[in-house]
């Protein structure tokens, strides 16, 4: 373009009047009246109004853009864009090693970190055809620290939403006891977020002392902090004004647009995979599939207050077991795949075990060898596909992953669910208010790490 | 099919297959695999780097299958020998303890509705679909892989569809399975499948005017030199690495 002969200066930014296609007014709030006003003197006037939220809009989970079109303020479109937090996390996994995988998918949808690390490893272990070796401890650290999991998440869900329609409350005490999950998580994992804790083949670490008990102090406190939440919002007749009958799908909705989750149940329909297609053990726990039957956004906040007290039976259950279980294995026996050193505390914070060091660099060069191999090159996994699904919070997570016998996987794609759910932003939103928009919205609990990965 | 299984006798590559092998498991030659160090020419000093292997995917598998895939595969071929449809199959592999269904691209909405409504099969929920680039398998470089639930048998199975790299479409099953509408469209955005049908096939996660399908293999990973203490790495995909 050989232009800027003219004196004034090119404006990178399109100003307030050009658009392709209509008027565009900044509409900052209070402001309705002058807007009608602008308008009144056109005589091409159509009462059709797009508004454009986000992606930066505290009320759109992340960087989630809405486009919706408006009569009043009736919604009558209602679009998604997504992709503002993609990071080619599944590319990246294709150039690191199977074991490194674990640190790029933990990192995708960063409120269930410990799902996507199961989804994943489940698949590379179905791979390797190594699903009946893992200990018996390993599966168990890792239902308890999903179940863990599955209440931060939840707690972040119900907080969250309930900060959008202006209970702050239930945001302050929901983040107050996700506090705690995480301070559990530091001890158990060393993070609070990020963990890749899940390997191949088992788990990093065994528990450290005393995480027992405060797993046990943390069940005792969350049964008296739980009711709080029902006593706030179950019969409280503005939550229930917001809530109830908004973000409406029946179950036929939820099979053809692929919902899963507590969206589906909230249906009536109780479909769990950890019921119907069990993993990690969860058959052998005493746990119930919780529904409702309204099929809509209060529907939803049930099923997911119910499941925080079955997460914290099953988690009760683990510990149970992780006590008679101390100092079982938690990584598979088979030393061509599990991760040579286990970590420890030393002076200078997390790192390889000084008795590993010592075992490597002074003992046994044959052990010297085997942790150089597997750490610069890593394990082969046999050709062929798995699909692991696995039960998040959100619903169906799956890890379809593809080995062509290599050192890294030739692909991994995850199935996220707030990806597949949040297809039902149109149908829950189109023909409501625009303020029930975000309680739809809040309903899905997408996550947009999970969503653009 | 037959031309693609290969023949050790022939194949130099391919492992001799022992006495006691069952003689139900085939291979599927997908690519080949040269050299361990991405080390080339002279400043291969190992031997290594003259490596040769194919990589051998799991083959069509043959009756009896086990389990309930018998019936799931009776029920469609009863379905499918009703039409004209017989070759809409190419083969069905059995790995792992799952069931894939290679289907040919043009039967692929067919063979999508009788999944979803034969009362024998119903796959109610499709679990969305993923693409894989096979750069080794010759006129199939694309995989599209849609993964199948039935909620009322409590089933999955797996559809799998190869198409050229020079020619890749595939019918859209938006109009069977809603939910593969925003699946399609990355699956698309990340490795160029063209789903005819689509009802807005665009761009998901890139921006709308991003040159490339980035999740082929032949789309760099991008990144730069990290320099640190004087070194310099390069970025991931122009490290030397196993291979």
């Amino acid at each position: 373009m050989a232009s800027s002969t003219d004196e004034t200066p090119t404006d990178y930014y399109a100003s307030g009047s050009e658009t392709s296609d209509g008027r565009v007014f900044t509409v900052t709030g209070q402001d309705w009246d002058s807007i009608t006003a602008g308008l009144g003197g056109l005589d091409d006037v159509e009462e059709r109004v797009v508004v454009n939220m986000g992606p930066q809009h505290p009320s759109t989970h992340g960087v989630l853009r809405l486009i919706l079109e408006l009569e009043g303020e009736t919604v009558t479109v209602a679009r998604c864009g997504i992709g503002y937090l993609h990071t080619g996390i599944e590319k990246n996994m294709e150039y690191r090693s199977w074991v490194q995988g674990v640190t790029f998918c933990t990192r995708m949808d960063y409120l269930a970190p410990f799902f996507n690390e199961a989804a994943y490893v489940l698949s590379v272990e179905r791979l390797l055809g190594i699903e009946g070796d893992i200990p018996e401890k390993a599966s168990v650290m890792r239902v308890l620290l999903m179940e863990l999991n599955r209440i931060s998440s939840h707690l972040v869900c119900i907080a969250t939403g309930g900060m959008e329609i202006g209970a702050l409350t239930v945001m302050t005490i929901g983040f107050r006891e996700r506090e705690l999950v995480l301070d559990l998580f530091e001890l158990i994992t060393g993070l609070r977020m990020n963990h890749a804790f899940f390997r191949p083949g088992g788990v990093a670490q065994d528990l450290p002392p005393g995480a027992l008990d405060e797993i046990r102090g943390f069940v005792a406190l969350m049964k008296k902090r739980l009711p709080e939440y029902a006593d706030l919002c179950n019969a409280n007749p503005i939550f229930k004004g917001r809530l109830v009958d908004v973000g409406h799908l029946d179950l036929a909705g939820c099979l053809a647009l692929g919902l899963t989750g507590p969206v589906l149940r909230s249906t009536g329909y109780p479909w769990d995979l950890r019921k119907t297609q069990p993993y990690c053990g969860y058959e052998t726990y005493d746990f119930d599939v919780q529904t409702w039957d309204t099929a809509d956004s209060y529907g939803r906040f049930r099923v997911r207050l119910a499941e925080m007290w079955e997460s914290l039976k099953i988690i009760e259950q683990a510990a149970d077991r992780l006590a008679r279980l101390e100092g079982g294995p938690v990584m598979v026996a088979d030393k061509k795949i599990a991760w040579p050193s286990q970590l420890a505390i030393g002076s200078d914070g997390m790192g390889n075990s000084l008795d590993h060091i010592r075992h490597i660099m002074g003992e046994s060069m044959e052990a010297l060898i085997h942790h150089f191999k597997l750490v610069t090159e890593g394990f082969r996994v046999p050709p062929g596909q798995a699909y692991v699904p696995i039960e998040s919070p959100r619903g169906e997570l799956g890890a379809h992953v593809v080995s062509d016998g290599g050192t890294r996987p030739l692909r991994a794609h995850f199935r996220d669910p707030s990806f597949t759910n949040l297809q039902a932003t149109s149908v829950m939103s189109e023909g409501g208010m625009v303020a029930d928009v975000i309680v739809a919205i809040a309903s899905i609990d997408p996550v947009m790490g999970g969503v653009d990965r | 099919m037959s031309d693609r299984t290969q023949d050790p006798a022939q194949d130099p590559h391919l492992p001799v297959p022992q006495e006691d092998q069952d003689a139900s498991t085939t291979v599927e030659a997908m690519g080949v695999r040269e050299g361990m160090f991405g080390v080339r020419g002279t400043g291969d000093t190992s031997g290594y780097g003259g490596l040769v292997k194919t990589t051998l995917f799991p083959g069509a598998s043959r009756r009896p299958y086990g389990g309930w895939f018998d019936e799931v595969a009776d029920a469609l071929e009863a379905r499918l020998g009703a039409t004209d449809l017989d070759g809409a199959i190419e083969r069905v592999v059995i790995d792992r303890g799952e069931i894939t269904f290679h289907v040919r691209a043009q039967d692929l909405p067919f063979v999508a509705q009788m999944f979803r409504d034969d009362e024998a099969l119903r796959f109610e929920l499709c679990s969305g679909v993923s693409g894989v680039h096979y750069v080794g398998d010759t006129d199939r470089e694309l995989h599209a892989v849609y993964h199948l639930l039935s909620m009322t048998h409590n089933r999955r199975v797996r559809l799998e569809v190869g198409v050229p790299d020079a020619d890749p479409h595939i019918p859209s099953i938006v109009s069977i399975y809603p939910t593969n509408d925003w699946h399609e469209r990355e699956t698309y955005d990340m490795f160029g499948i063209v789903f005819d049908g689509h009802p807005a096939l665009t761009r998901i996660l890139m921006p709308d005017d991003w040159p490339g399908h980035p999740q082929r293999k032949d789309y760099p990973l991008g990144g730069i030199p990290v320099e640190y203490k004087g070194g310099s790495i390069p970025p991931p995909d122009q490290r030397r690495s196993y291979n």
